[in-house]
């Protein structure tokens, strides 16, 4: 998502680029036909934007912030509505750091590993993207609930939960670590292994230092990912506030229940977490980039 | 490329240590000449497999193997009840509208992003990817707050007679929300790649911009396009949160597939849940397909 800004920084100093070369003279005639449909498109599309995402978002951080600080902040420390908080910010975590191990533990071995079936394998990493989330709450309810032929039942345990977060998590972490390890240059831990370092001192010293902003950066968007999720967890969670209710059902109880500046308010300190993870991503990235 | 390395390094070191060394550049050739290494490999394998057997594997199969365990007569009766074949209908109408309005859109966003420079292009930029960082309940409140019966622009537009919330716009508009990226994101790096020669030279040839757009940059987008289209449908006709919110899950009226799904498993009738879940799991499953056909046609 992020990796767009770099590449795009770019290119205005390219000359072929009229509107960004920006000589108002020599380009009088032309540029003033060129300004017109952007300032068009630009407008249509800031309309869209703000009529479909800025409005709507805006509206229920001013509905939480209705009732004063004060309010807002009775609102998201009523008992049900702070360990519902709670459970989300922990759960979440205890999925990012999962998924930071298991995730490039898996990208490891789709990129380096070669085994028959391996293709399928990497198509499957996708599934939990493309499988709707309910279906995936029902899908591990299946095996993981009161009737598992496992004799494994999570449901309406706060265990239960953290997997169906691990579930429709599962891509973030692989698909982003995946491509930096491919297009690793093996020239170094070749130079490493001829100079006598064993496999683990090259994966720690040469190999984990490349993959760490990816690895970050994958994690980061798993515990964004994690924060929000709410289908998956219905079915399997069993909705019990103060044990397994997480913060987006109970902003869903809270809106069936007419209470919309309560809901508003756990939204709008949902929103502020995922907001401070993003852009602290995204300072991270730069400053990565400025030591590169 | 690593042939040259190995006999600059041969004499360096021991032959002993050399047999670590080629292991990265032919993976699981000849694996008993390196037991220690390829003990870890088989471990790290086997852990990474189990792990999605037991997460993804398993669980998707059991649904489908339930689904199909009394053989297709079931399937097809739960899918061709009057309430499924209703919300089926329900769920194409949103996720065909949704698709339309965020192909526009996303094809627009994209060619501005790219090929224009404007005052809070940045801004712009990052605003795209936001509905990623929202919930999809939060979508659904939001919505709720703007188009409810008792705010503003709601009760505004029901005294023309039009209803946002508990009915089709608001669920097109919550799907929008949340399949808004998705179309802009696949479409800008190609459009990115692609340059502006061909647009230029068409230009120069006394192409207006609209031929331009359709005989040069169109044809250049098209798989990135299709690649992104596909995964807006795909998310708009599974998209559950934010629909549940606003669309007040009306049996026969509101409910789409996913709804139908929940609404059938509360209510104890699991073969119409199974049925529901494993068609739906089946158009993930086919999208995935497609998506993997049109993206390598990208770097071509």
């Amino acid at each position: 998502m992020t990796q767009l800004s770099p590449a795009t920084a770019a290119r205005p100093d390219t000359a072929s680029d009229p509107a960004a070369s920006g000589s108002p003279i020599q380009f009088r005639g032309d540029a003033g036909k060129r300004r017109a449909p952007t300032v068009l498109g630009g407008g249509t599309a800031m309309i869209y934007l703000s009529l479909i995402v800025l409005i709507p978002l805006a509206a229920v951080v001013w509905r939480s912030a209705e009732k004063g600080p004060q309010g807002f902040l009775d609102a998201v420390t009523t008992p049900d509505a702070w360990a519902a908080l709670k459970l989300t910010i922990v759960a979440s975590v205890i999925v990012a750091l999962i998924n930071l191990a298991l995730g490039t533990l898996i990208a490891w071995v789709l990129v380096r590993d070669q085994f028959p079936g391996k293709s399928i394998v990497d198509m499957l990493i996708d599934l939990p993207f493309a499988l709707p989330t309910i279906v995936a709450g029902l899908v591990l309810l299946a095996l993981y609930g009161p009737d598992s032929p496992l004799g494994a039942d999570l449901a309406y345990k706060q265990v239960g939960v953290v997997v169906a977060l691990l579930f429709v998590t599962l891509p973030f972490v692989v698909r982003t670590v995946q491509p930096v390890l491919l297009e690793l240059d093996r020239d170094m831990e070749q130079a490493a292994a001829s100079l006598g370092a064993g496999s683990f001192v090259i994966f720690r010293r040469i190999i984990l230092p490349n993959l760490v902003p990816a690895m970050v950066s994958g994690t980061a968007l798993a515990f964004t990912r994690s924060i929000a999720e709410f289908g998956s967890t219905v079915l399997i969670s069993g909705n019990l506030p103060f044990k397994t209710q997480v913060a987006a059902v109970y902003i869903f109880g809270q809106i069936e229940s007419d209470n919309t500046t309560g809901a508003a308010a756990v939204a709008t300190v949902l929103l502020a977490v995922a907001l401070v993870v993003l852009v602290l991503l995204d300072l991270l990235q730069r400053w990565g980039a400025r030591r590169a | 490329m690593p042939e040259p390395t190995s006999t600059v390094a041969a004499p360096v070191v021991a032959p002993s240590q050399r047999t670590t060394e080629p292991a990265p550049i032919t993976p699981g050739a000849a694996p008993t000449s390196r037991p220690r290494r390829s003990g870890t490999r088989y471990v790290l394998r086997l852990s990474a497999l189990i792990y999605l057997t037991f997460l993804l594997v398993i669980p998707v199969g059991l649904i489908l193997w339930r689904t199909f365990e009394d053989g297709f007569g079931p399937y097809w009766t739960a899918m061709t009840s009057p309430s499924a074949l209703h919300a089926l209908r329900v769920t194409v109408i949103v996720a065909l509208w949704s698709v339309a309005l965020n192909t526009v859109f996303g094809v627009g966003a994209a060619v501005l992003l790219v090929r224009h420079r404007f005052p809070g292009r940045r801004l712009f930029n990052a605003l795209i990817d936001l509905p990623m960082a929202v919930s999809p309940v939060v979508v659904g409140l939001a919505l709720i707050l703007i188009y409810g019966r008792f705010a503003p622009a709601g009760s505004l537009l029901e005294t023309v007679g039009i209803r946002v919330i508990f009915s089709l716009p608001g669920m097109v508009q919550a799907t929008v929300f949340i399949t808004l990226p998705l179309v802009v994101r696949a479409v800008a790096p190609v459009l990115e790649e692609m340059g502006v020669e061909q647009e230029q030279a068409a230009r120069t040839l006394g192409a207006g911009p609209w031929q331009t757009f359709r005989r040069i940059t169109l044809p250049g987008i098209r798989w990135a396009l299709g690649y992104g289209i596909v995964l807006c449908l795909a998310r708009a006709l599974g998209e559950y949160g934010a629909v549940a919110v606003v669309s007040g899950r009306l049996v026969d009226q509101t409910q789409t597939m996913t709804l139908f799904v929940e609404e059938r498993f509360q209510n104890f009738d699991q073969p119409a849940a199974f049925a529901a879940a494993t068609t739906l799991a089946l158009i993930a499953i086919i999208s995935l397909l497609l998506t993997k056909l049109l993206r390598p046609k990208d770097s071509d």
